[in-house]
Formats: structure tokens, sequence, C-alpha cells
């Protein structure tokens, strides 16, 4: 009687171990069936993945230093950023780890992208009926809350090891803000605004087009800052199934204690990291500047 | 007599869950309160019948809670009716489907907000021309025609503001432009001045009744201020608790009240700048001619019309319409009256 408090009534050490093996060679064998046709759907993305990487490396490096400057410029109208995003890029450089930036840049930027052209059409789907909201809130739950690792076996398993599945990786992880800020975003859209949109004799898709996703677009903005940080974070983690870049040097460091090593290809995640938060944040409020809706 | 421009007949509206099973109850002469204590359902409107006629001005005035919006949300269709009907220019507006229902909020009727509503993403100009872009006008056109509208409204110079950046004043002139630029036939008005301070607000029904006086648009205009509702309509529909108490022009409605509730609303009122000569003429007894006798206007006030009758023979002053004609006589006495009761 005492045995069965203290000791939990738990399936046998055989039919777990059974219990897990069927799971296991079940996705074995659906990996084994289906693993070549997912490599060969994404291997468009592969290819895109690879194109810009080399872009970015072949491109002449001042070239790239002033492209990153006109594009923080342009994204923050800030003399500070602009000359801070110019100096951080610089001491990358001359720090020897022009190449991992680059290729970190490469796999961000194809991941920001990817998660934008998902992201928002899921978070309008999402703000158009409650019930698909109900449905999706809690995958973006798990999505968010589940150790990286996790995933990172069912993905290994079905693609292997190389740049689609860390691409896989960071966009799990990195793609909740944006939807949840795009729904956020219309469903916090002034419903007078859209009683006028339909007074009006808008037709759905105008008034998606014309009021909605415009008035959405500091929170959708702040969804895509949140997603660049993000996928940001995953870096190291990318790195740990064949993605190229500042993870590499960071994972060598840790596994032979290179202490000046880990902390230059960190802190270089760190400045990119900075650099995309101010220009995207102080894009985002320009967005904002002219709507408040100003005194009543 | 015209066809009226916009007939609503016995409408009902009831907020819930479950407001058709409702509906039988409430036009077996259920109240509000029971349907709200005994069901947990709102009674919105309560067999609101109205005709407003084309090229008015018609007010629908009550205290706050008691329909206003919600009546006037149906003449668009915003809010679906639970019971009764609704036509436009003899068009039944319930039977419509979606594209008939979006044709003619784009082409036959347009509406300002009480919290104006503007897109705050868009420019003056934009926000006045968004009616017609809806309406697939192509941009040079549009801003040819909001740029009059703007102009119309006085808010020439200020096309490239956002919202934000204007005064209250300023972004409902914005809305009203707005509501004016499609050309539409009807203007629904909710409570559109209500939010701006009292010597803008004047500005603001002098600008409507000056472009009244040109566009002869049909307009309902929901108020809960009887100055604004006696100086801008021609008729006056007045709502307690969804139903409708009285309708009539302003002068009906001072001279009698239909119970305590309306006396209510205009206990405060200066009667003798309200109440008109034409409203309290007596016709002239048999045989008696108006020949010599002083004569003024049927639309004179009170007001102005003391010093004419105190001095005039017999106390007494001769009534014409606006062809001139004498209609019959007005004496001191029941002026005094009137001004009284
Ligand atoms: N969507 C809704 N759901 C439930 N009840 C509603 C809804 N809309 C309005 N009501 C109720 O219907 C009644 C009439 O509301 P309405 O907004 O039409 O009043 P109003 O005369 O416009 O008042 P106000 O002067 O405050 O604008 C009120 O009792 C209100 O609570
Ligand atoms: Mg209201």
């Amino acid at each position: 009687m005492w045995e069965f408090l203290t000791e939990f009534p738990s399936l046998g050490r055989r039919d777990l171990a059974d219990f897990k093996n069927t799971i296991d060679s079940a996705f074995r064998n659906f990996s084994r069936e289906y693993g070549e046709a997912l490599e060969a759907f994404f291997s468009p993305l592969l290819k895109f993945l690879v194109w810009f990487e080399k872009l970015l490396l072949a491109t002449p490096w001042p070239l790239i230093i002033a492209i990153v400057g006109l594009l923080a410029w342009l994204g923050a109208r800030s003399w500070k950023v602009t000359a801070g995003t110019v100096v951080a890029f610089l001491v990358i450089g001359f720090l020897g780890m022009w190449e991992d930036t680059m290729a970190t840049l490469a796999i961000i930027s194809v991941a920001t992208l990817l998660c934008i052209l998902i992201g928002i059409p899921i978070g309008i789907l999402m703000a158009r009926s409650d019930r698909t909201q109900a449905a999706i809130t809690p995958v973006l739950d798990v999505m968010q809350t589940i150790p990286s690792f996790v995933y990172l076996i069912p993905v290994v398993m079905l693609l292997g090891i190389g740049k689609v599945p860390g691409l896989l990786a960071v966009l799990i992880y990195a793609i909740p803000p944006i939807v949840r800020l795009t729904n956020l975003g219309i469903r916090l859209v002034d419903k007078d605004v859209l009683e006028a949109a339909d007074a009006f004799g808008a037709s759905p898709r105008q008034k998606l087009f014309g009021v909605q996703v415009p008035l959405a677009l500091p929170n959708i903005f702040a969804g895509v800052n949140q997603t660049i940080m993000m996928a940001l974070s995953m870096v190291v983690i990318a790195s740990m199934i064949g993605v190229k870049g500042l993870g590499v040097p960071v994972l060598r460091a840790i596994s032979n204690q290179y202490l000046a090593l880990g902390l230059m290809n960190g802190l270089a995640i760190v400045a990119l990291a900075i650099i995309f938060d101010r220009i995207s944040q102080s894009y985002g409020k320009r967005l904002q500047a002219h709507r408040g809706q100003g005194h009543g | 007599m015209a066809d009226p421009k916009i007939k609503i007949e016995n409408l009902y509206k009831i907020f819930g869950s479950n407001p058709k099973k409702h509906l039988p109850k409430v036009q077996q002469g259920m109240t509000k309160d029971e349907l709200l204590e005994k069901h947990n359902h709102v009674l919105g409107v309560d067999d609101v019948s109205l005709d407003i006629m084309p090229r008015q001005i018609q007010v629908v005035m009550g205290l706050s809670g008691s329909g206003k919006s919600t009546l006037i949300r149906h003449i668009n269709r915003l809010i679906e009716p639970t019971g009764g009907s609704l036509s436009i220019d003899g068009e039944d507006v319930l039977a419509m489907n979606e594209d008939q229902l979006r044709d003619l909020r784009r082409h036959k009727m347009s509406m300002v907000f009480q919290k104006f509503a503007l897109l705050p993403h868009r420019t003056v100009r934009e926000n006045v021309g968004y009616g017609l872009e809806v309406q697939g006008v192509e941009e040079g056109e549009r801003d040819r025609r909001s740029a009059h509208w703007i102009d119309r409204v006085g808010l020439s110079g200020y096309e490239d503001k956002f919202p934000g950046q204007l005064s209250g004043g300023m972004q409902q002139r914005v809305g009203l432009a707005r509501g004016l630029a499609t050309d539409a036939d009807i203007l629904l008005m909710d409570e559109a001045f209500s939010a701006l301070d009292p010597l803008i607000r004047f500005d603001m029904q002098s600008i409507l009744l000056e472009l009244q006086e040109e566009l002869h648009k049909t307009i309902v205009f929901i108020t809960h201020d009887l100055d604004e509702a006696l100086r801008l309509g021609d008729n006056i529909a007045i709502l307690r608790d969804g139903a409708m108490v009285q309708k009539g022009d302003a002068q009906e409605i001072v001279l009698n009240p239909a119970d305590d509730y309306i006396r209510d609303f205009i206990k405060d009122i200066n009667r003798g700048r309200v109440i008109q000569l034409r409203a309290i003429t007596e016709p002239l007894p048999q045989g008696m001619t108006a020949n010599g006798a002083p004569q003024l206007a049927g639309n004179t006030v009170l007001e102005d019309a003391l010093a004419p009758l105190s001095e005039a023979p017999d106390q007494t002053i001769m009534v014409t319409d606006s062809a001139g004609q004498v209609t019959g006589s007005v004496s001191l006495t029941r002026a005094i009256q009137a001004l009284h009761t």
C-alpha cells in the first residue's frame, strides 16, 4: 500500500521503451518516405539562401558598409545610429569577423523576410475570426516555449544537418511575435474608423488594405523588430546544426574554452542586435508620428 | 405632398443573444426595463415609424441611451433591425444583398460621426476623397473634387495636414467634407457637433445651414441638444427608451409638448426666440378685414413681435405667409400666453 504511494505507478520499463520505439520508428519511416520530397520542396529556399550569402560575400566590403549605412539612415534618420552602425561594421571587419557576420546577416535577413511573408497573412487570418485565433494561439505558445533543442530533433531527422533545417529552426522560434502583433494590431484598430469605412461602402478588401493593415502597421512593425531579435538569438543554436556564421566560432569557443573568441563573436551578435533594434524601432516610431488622433 | 425620401415603419431593434424570440413580447408592450430584467436583452429601438422628407433636415433627439445612434445606423444598415421595414426612395433596403447595400452606401448616402472617425494615416485631402476612392474614382478626379469641398468647409491650405495636426473643429470640417464629397443625396449625422466647444459648434451649424441652402440634401441629424435641434431641424423627432415620443416641427413641439419628458426638454429654452407668429395665428373673425392693420411675416419670432404688437391698434397684428397673403391675426394677450405656457 505504502509502496503504491511512494512509487508512481508508471508504465513498465519495457512498455515505455516499446512506446517510444513505436513513435521513433513511425517518424523515421515518415522521414524516409518523405524526406526527399521535403528536401526538394525546400531546395529553392536553399538556393536563395546560398545565393544571398554569396552575394554578400562577393560584394566589396566598402559597398556593403555604404549600403548598411544608407539603410540605417533611411530607417532611423539619425546620424548617431548611422555612425554607430558604420563604426560597428568597421570594427567587426577589423577583428576578422567579416565573413561570419555576412553569413549571419544572410540567414537573419532571409529568416526575417520569410517570417514577414508567412507571419503577416497568418496574423491577418487570426484577426478575422475568433475561432482561428483560438486555434493558432496555443500553437504559437508551444513554438515560443518549447526548448529549441527539442524541435531540432525532428527537423534534423527529416532534413539532416544544413542551412535549411537551421533556417526552419530559426523560423519556428522567431515567427510567433510577428503573427501575434499583426493579429493584435488589426484587432486594436479603432472601431469608429472601421465603421466609417463601412458607412462609405468599403468592401472587406478595401477595409483590410486601406484601413486595418495601415493602422496596424506600428504594431506589425514592433512584431518585425521582435522577430529580428529572436532570429539573432537563435544564431548559436542554429550553428549547431550546420548554419555558418557568428555562431560557429562561439560554439568552438565553448568547447575549447577560448574566452576571447567567444566574447568577440558574442559581442558582434549583440552589435548586430542593437543596430537592427535601433533602426527598426525608430522607423516604427516614425510610422506612428502623425497618427495620434490628436485632441478630440 | 412629395413621397418620403426615407420611410421607416414599425422598426424594432433588440440587442442580445436571441432577439427574434423576444420580439413578440416587445410588440405586445413589454418595456425596455422589463426586457432587460427578465430576459437580459436590451431594447434599442421600439416601434419607430418616421417619414423623412427629401431636402429637409430631420433632427432626432433624445437623452443618452434613448436609441438615437441605433436608429440612424439602421438607415444605412450598419445595424440590422429585429423587425419592421425601411425603404429609401421607395426601395426596400432590408431586401438588399451585400453588393446592393454597398452601392447604396457608396452613392446614395454618407455619414458624419461624433468622434470624427477620420483615417489618421491619411492627409486631409485623402480623407475627404475616401468615399470617392471606395467608389473607384481615379486619383486626379478625386483630388479635384476633394479640393472643392475642402474649400467649401474653409480648410484650404490644410490639404496636406494629418488629422492629428488639426483641432477638433477642423477635424469635423474634414468629416463634413468627406460626407459631402460623394454627392450623396442623404447625409447621416450622428451627434456630429456634440464633441465641439459651443462657439465652434455654432460655427459648424452655420456652415451646415449655409451649405444646405444650396445643396438641399436630406439630412438626418442626431443631437441631444435642444438649441441645436431647434436651430437646424425642419422636423424634430424625440425618442425615449427607443420609442418615438413626439414628432413634428419645432413650433408644434414647443407649443404642444406630448408629455412631461418633452416638457422637461423644452423648459429651459427661450420661447420668445423660438416660437413664430405663424404657430399661434388665429383666423380672422367673421367679417373682419386686414385693411389698414399693421402686418408681420409669419416667421417672425415672438421676441421681435412684442414691440409692434403693443403699439398696434387693439394690440393686434395681421400675420402674412411667405407670399404676403394675410393668414390671420395675433393679439398681444395670445402672444404673452404663448410665452408662458
Ligand atoms: N451593440 C449593443 N449591444 C447591446 N446594447 C446596445 C448596443 N448598442 C446600443 N445598445 C443599447 O441600446 C440603447 C440605445 O443606445 P444608443 O447608442 O442608440 O443610444 P444613443 O441615444 O445614441 O445614446 P448617446 O446619446 O449616449 O449616444 C442603449 O441602452 C444601449 O445600451
Ligand atoms: Mg449615440
